[in-house]
């Protein structure tokens, strides 16, 4: 299946849950979805990988660029990622040490709220 | 297949420049690695992943210069390791010319939102060789059977 991603709003923050093969083709359609994000001020914004099927460099690319544009509006990026195999991908890169990949997002909601 | 049987033979595909032929070339290395009994589900994992970003890197360089030409993928299980080939009709690239990423923890590694595909490559197989030229690239990408 190519990408999908589907939006809802949750407490404080938005959720994208992203669907599919984040690869080449893919990354794309969740960098627009971002960029809107950021257009139209989410202060919190939770990447939901729970049902990524497949992940490269290219998808990488993107969640570490969403990370920079968030910042760059003075927002906050979660990532929630249980899937070893997608994990595998970002400990590779070492970028495990740049985000806390949640389990769920209850839990990435709930580790903003206590900071 | 059972049997702890180690069957030999290649498979070749032409694959048009595009990205929506990633997860196709995805499944059919995944599919022909799978034939290796003595191969761990996680390896024939990485051996889908480097093959695609081998691939992705060979469709972003054809299409920097608009080659049309077809990319061959080539997966051959050789016993002992499983090869994977993809050559290209890219402009070619000097890998010692890839820049090296600011350490992963500093505000400027934020800015590279490409260039770990190289890295991958290099992390998850067990050999990993470009060989490179103005006619396009060649990387050989290799992972050990019987590897945990």
């Amino acid at each position: 299946m190519q990408l999908d991603v589907h939006r809802y709003p949750c407490d404080n923050c938005v959720v994208l849950v992203v669907l599919g093969d984040l690869d080449l083709a893919g990354a794309p359609r969740l960098r627009q979805s971002v960029v809107a994000e950021t257009a139209t001020g989410t202060r919190h914004l939770v990447l939901d990988l729970t049902a990524v099927d497949f992940i490269d460099s290219t998808g990488l690319g993107v969640v570490v660029g969403s990370l920079r544009r968030l910042r760059a509006h003075d927002a906050e990026l979660s990532v929630v990622c249980p899937e070893q195999r997608i994990r595998r991908v970002f400990e590779m890169c070492d970028l495990d040490r740049v985000f806390t990949l949640h389990a769920t997002v209850a839990d990435a909601v709930a580790d903003r709220e206590s900071v | 297949m059972k049997g702890g049987t180690s069957p030999k033979g290649a498979v070749e595909l032409l694959v048009p420049p595009r990205s929506e032929y990633l997860q196709l070339v995805r499944a059919i290395v995944g599919a022909t690695a799978a034939l290796e009994d003595g191969l761990h589900s996680g390896r024939v994992a990485d051996l889908r992943l480097v093959a695609s970003e081998a691939v992705a890197n060979a469709i972003v360089a054809q299409g920097s210069v608009l080659a049309a030409d077809p990319i061959l993928v080539r997966c051959e299980l050789a016993g002992d390791r499983i090869v994977v080939e993809v050559t290209d009709h890219g402009p070619g690239f000097d890998l010692t010319a890839v820049p090296e990423l600011p350490e992963v923890e500093t505000p400027e590694r934020l800015r590279y939102e490409s260039g770990l595909g190289v890295s991958l490559m290099h992390r998850l197989s067990d050999a990993a060789e470009v060989e490179s030229g103005t006619g396009g690239t060649l990387v050989r990408l290799v992972i050990a059977v019987g590897n945990a």
